[in-house]
């Protein structure tokens, strides 16, 4: 009687979404990876066999996930998360570099991304963390604790040379958001990330200078209460400093192929000639994803017609740009829809993380919500040229086995705990 | 609040995204078009071009295929490099070279390796061309000239320059297209329309399938044959009679328009301009600037008329009832006025006008021009009325027909001598030269032949034409329709008498041509050359206009030959052949025959380039060629 009202009990909307991502992306990782007739879908010379193949083991990994008592992930959520990072150390000694990055681990004739299963690891700790009784979310001493849970696994897999997934972890910050951290912190993100792109649009003067009046006025006009001479000039101060920072970063820290597609994303480069040239070089990419997305049109060529994946113009293209795929052979409807499925997919895991009793069910469901946003942004908005290159899969959609499977343990494991709701406390 | 700041940011990256998508893809998408998507290739399938057949139904124009041996070098795998230089007949070095030149280009991408090979290579090849992974054989059309003749006439294909290609979306680089004669104005017709292959590429460049199975793919349309009106044996004799000469020859048949000859010589293989070697010959074609193999003068070359024109000055004479058939002039070796004295040869005065027009008297048509020019009073109306019956005949304009080429001669009015001289400041001894076919008056010889034409017709013309036939089309209205002359009817026996007695007692007399009642005309034009920038006289062209028989008549021809002195020397002789030729198919005037083809002019044309001085006319020079060296008609 009670297990059969557990599993009437799991999100079937979820479950929906997630296979129609998971079919639906394969048909595209099929459409963009084939050489000429498809003889055998489960082909494990070509990706969209192995990717087959991933998704069948998928469904054994689901039907595990589910069958561990839920209470197991919060009780181990600590051990997980330091299993996870020592995988992640791991790598310096075992890792197998590919494309300069060491993030893999090869075993057999597979390779497994460990960064990919850390995300969920770091998700239930900060969730294990967070619900802790004596956690007090607002205290400087927890945020920075929290900081750390999240920083330890960024910090291994930037060393590691993968700064696109290092970006993931930023999603957190919306768990802790919503746990209750001070307002200031968005005031100062949003700020931050003002500052940021003025200073490398404008140059260091025009953003100190601007900077300068705003201060000034909010020190003289400001409605609430007038600030003190010295606070205003020292948060002017502070944010001169960030810009220099900003600078340094971006001119010293940075690789040269990352200045460049900052650069690009903030149209440095006006000289038309040397733009031709990137096309040919670090734009080719986003060149040749955005070219196919616009060939599209309303309709899209049809499944496996898209000339431009056919004719494979668009590198990465089953990877990382599977989305130029569904932009060039489904059009815009096919595209929009996919847009929808995810909105839907993680506005559901929102709304279902909020109905939760358990405060570690909800910074779980919160992170993971968080972190399927993040790369469903960064993904589609870099493939159609809204955002810098940052090279991170879209969920159950890119080819590869670690994070089909990363990505099918956070949420299920959500699911899991969700199904669990009304036996929590 | 705070739940809401990440579920409005989902919902507003979310509608971000939607937006740029509908930017992208609906609101402004990539013109897409199969042709400008650069991964398709578009792989033309080129129809058959039509053939050419002549009035008879001869075939003059055909295809041959050519076969260009292709390499792809990424595919090449080691091979006996001595057999394959063996088969091809080139040395290894030369394979080394083709070879790395084709891998520069691109190792993925094929290029021609040796082009359009020989019949006999491609056979020798063809066998064993599987031994040699990366070469494969590609088949071309090439023209084939069936017949070593009417080079002017047919023209050529080559390939489309960049002017054609951007005016012209049908025609992409690489296309053949025609150059010249019928190939250039029926190309719509002859070409057929070219299929299409929609073949899908990868990033490399390299054919992965037809695209969408085919679907949008386009068979080719044959291009459609057409029949010319040249008649091939009268073409290939009038070339013959027209070696070691300049000049050009234009035969028309006066009751349609149909042009059954277009010679033009010096004249070349119009297999030269096919092949492998159509460019190198096409240079040494187009720099002989001295010669001008290229130039057809049948149809451009201007020159001053001479005597035929003064058939025109009788017609107009009549037809504004200033002169009578019977009314005779005296003539005193010349016409004088004014003190100055226009020439004439030694001959019966006076003379009426059948006597003025078989003498080719000089003074009895200085008398009729002035009549006309001095009509009522005004010599710019006489010039006018004048002017506009001279251009009724097609003379002083474009005919306006389907040939490549062409120039409009040039006819004077009232304009030009009031732009020389100042209005009302001239009168008819200004231009007295019009009466005799000097002075300002140019025509081809094309329209030569036309006037003739008109003349035989008795007062009216069908454009010239060179189209026959066209498979399944009609030819243009335009051809079948008559143009009439300002000139009427009833006065024209007298001149076609007077041109036949051209024949009878005439400047013709000793062309007679037993059994055909032949009308002609001799004519003598002067001409000037530059040397060293002096302007030099040369030795006269001689110019011949005639028709036959005199009544429905069916051959109208002009025939002219640069430098050969008087008109019957060699133009009188040439027309009267041809004319014979044409309407009896045989020659019975051996003698005239045999005179022609041992005369030419080669040395007389070299005068003005040899630098020494010359004397001209009277001092004119004439090569005799020997008989063995008469050129076998080539078939």
């Amino acid at each position: 009687m009670q297990t059969e009202q557990r599993s009437y009990r799991l999100d079937w909307i979820s479950i929906v979404l997630f296979l129609l991502l998971v079919i639906f992306g394969w048909f595209n990782i099929l459409s963009a990876s084939h050489h000429g007739e498809v003889t055998n879908y489960f082909d494990m010379d070509q990706p969209y066999g192995k990717q087959a193949l991933f998704i069948l083991m998928t469904f054994g990994l689901i039907v595990i996930t589910l069958a561990i008592e839920a209470k197991f992930y919060e009780r181990f959520a600590s051990i997980i998360y330091f299993i996870s990072l020592l995988s992640l150390a791991g790598l310096f000694i075992f890792g197998k570099n590919v494309n300069g990055a060491t993030s893999w681990y090869g075993i057999g004739g597979m390779t497994l991304q460990p960064s990919e299963f850390a995300k969920f690891a770091t998700a239930l700790a900060v969730a294990k963390y967070i619900s802790d009784l004596q956690t007090n979310i607002k205290t400087i001493k927890d945020q920075l604790r929290c900081a750390a849970i999240i920083m330890v696994p960024a910090v291994l897999i930037l060393l590691q040379n993968d700064a696109g997934s290092t970006v993931v972890y930023g999603a957190f910050f919306f768990v802790f958001y919503r746990e209750g951290i001070q307002q200031i912190y968005l005031l100062i993100g949003v700020v931050a990330l003002a500052l940021g792109i003025l200073t490398l649009k404008f140059g260091i003067t025009t953003t100190v200078i601007i900077t300068a009046v705003a201060v000034i006025c909010i020190h003289f006009f400001g409605k609430k209460r007038r600030p003190m001479i010295l606070e205003s000039a020292s948060i002017f101060l502070l944010c001169a400093g960030l810009c220099f920072g900003v600078n340094y970063f971006y001119e010293n820290i940075l690789k040269p192929h990352q200045q460049d597609r900052l650069g690009l994303w903030l149209r440095l480069e006006k000289d038309p000639q040397k733009l031709e040239e990137m096309k040919q070089t670090i734009l080719y990419n986003l060149n040749e994803s955005e070219k196919a997305i616009s060939s599209g049109g309303l309709n899209g060529k049809g499944f496996m017609q898209g000339t431009r994946t056919t004719g494979k113009f668009v590198p990465e293209q089953h990877t990382d740009y599977i989305f130029s795929t569904v932009g060039e052979e489904w059009g815009f409807v096919g595209s929009a829809l996919l847009v929808i499925l995810f909105v839907s997919l993680i506005t559901r895991i929102l709304y279902l993380a909020e109905l939760q009793k358990s405060q570690f069910s909800r910074v779980y469901g919160y992170s993971v919500a968080s972190i399927f946003f993040v790369h469903f942004m960064i993904n589609i908005g870099m493939v159609m040229g809204l955002i810098p290159t940052i090279g991170i899969p879209l969920p159950f959609f890119s080819y590869g086995g670690s994070s089909l499977w990363g990505f099918t343990l956070l949420l299920f494991i959500f699911i899991k705990l969700d199904s669990n709701r009304l036996y929590d406390w | 609040m705070r739940k809401l700041l990440l579920f409005s940011l989902v919902i507003s990256v979310g509608l971000v995204f939607i937006a740029r998508l509908f930017y992208l893809q609906v609101y402004k998408p990539d013109e897409y078009s199969l042709y400008d998507d650069n991964a398709i290739r578009k792989v033309y399938d080129y129809p058959k071009r039509g053939y050419i057949y002549d009035r008879n139904g001869v075939l003059l124009v055909a295809n041959q295929p050519s076969y260009d041996v292709m390499v792809i070098p990424r595919e090449v795998r080691p091979l006996d490099t001595l057999e394959f230089c063996s088969l091809l007949r080139i040395t290894k070095q030369d394979f080394i070279n083709i070879y790395t030149k084709a891998y520069n280009y691109s190792p993925r991408l094929p290029s021609v390796f040796i082009p359009q090979l020989s019949r006999n290579d491609f056979a020798m090849l063809q066998e064993k061309i599987r031994k040699f992974e990366g070469f494969y054989i590609q088949k071309r059309s090439l023209r084939d000239y069936q017949r070593s003749i009417g080079a002017n006439v047919l023209g050529d294909i080559g390939e489309v320059n960049n002017y054609i290609i951007q005016n012209n979306p049908y025609y992409k680089m690489g296309d053949l297209i025609g150059k010249q004669g019928v190939e250039k104005t029926y190309e719509d017709v002859l070409r057929g329309v070219k299929g299409i292959k929609f073949i899908q590429k990868d990033r490399f460049n390299r054919d992965i399938g037809p695209y969408k199975e085919g679907i949008y793919d386009t068979l080719p349309q044959s291009g459609r044959d057409i029949t010319i009106t040249i008649d091939a044996t009268l073409q290939e004799y009038g070339e013959l009679l027209m070696r070691h000469k300049r000049g050009g020859i234009v035969a028309i048949e006066p009751a349609t328009g149909e042009i059954l000859a277009m010679i033009s010589a010096p004249t070349y293989n119009p297999n030269l301009l096919v092949g492998r070697q159509r460019s190198a010959n096409f240079n040494k074609l187009y720099h002989d600037t001295i010669a001008k193999p290229l130039y057809d003068r049948g149809l451009q070359a201007m020159y001053p008329p001479g005597s035929p024109f003064k058939i025109l000055n009788a017609l107009i004479g009549l037809q504004e009832q200033v002169v009578t058939t019977e009314e005779r002039f005296g003539c005193n070796l010349g016409y004088s006025y004014g003190g100055r004295k226009m020439g004439c040869h030694s001959h019966a005065s006076p003379l009426n006008m059948n006597g003025g027009i078989y003498n080719s008297c000089n003074a009895y048509f200085a008398n009729v021009y002035r009549r006309i020019i001095d009509k009522n009073g005004n010599p710019g109306d006489g010039m006018d009325v004048w002017s506009k019956h001279v251009k009724s005949f097609g003379l002083g304009d474009f005919l306006n027909n389907d040939l490549s080429v062409g120039q409009p001669g040039k006819v004077p009015d009232r304009k030009l001598y009031d732009r020389t001289y100042g209005e009302n400041r001239w009168g008819s001894t200004y231009n007295l030269s019009n009466a005799i076919g000097q002075g300002e008056i140019l025509t081809t010889p094309i329209q030569l032949a036309n006037m003739a034409a008109a003349i035989g017709n008795r007062g009216h013309y069908y454009t010239p034409h060179i189209i026959k036939q066209i498979e399944g089309g009609e030819i243009d209205q335009k051809f079948t329709h008559p143009k009439h002359t300002t000139i009427d009817k009833q006065y024209f026996e007298p001149i076609v008498q007077g041109m036949f007695d051209v024949y009878n007692h005439g400047t013709a007399s000793t062309l007679k041509v037993p059994g055909i009642e032949i009308c002609g005309k001799t004519g003598t034009a002067e001409n000037f050359t530059k040397i060293n920038g002096v302007r030099t006289q040369l030795t006269d062209h001689s110019i011949f206009v005639a028709f036959a028989p005199k009544d429905n008549p069916t051959i109208a021809i002009a025939v002219f030959v640069e430098n050969g002195y008087w008109g019957s020397r060699f133009a009188g002789r040439i027309a009267s052949l041809m004319i014979e030729k044409y309407i009896k198919g045989e020659i019975t005037r051996k003698d005239m025959e045999t005179w022609i083809l041992t005369h030419g002019l080669e040395s007389e044309y070299a005068k003005p380039y040899s630098g020494e001085p010359f004397t001209i006319n009277k001092g004119a020079t004439i090569d005799i060629i020997p008989m063995e060296d008469k050129p076998k008609s080539v078939k």
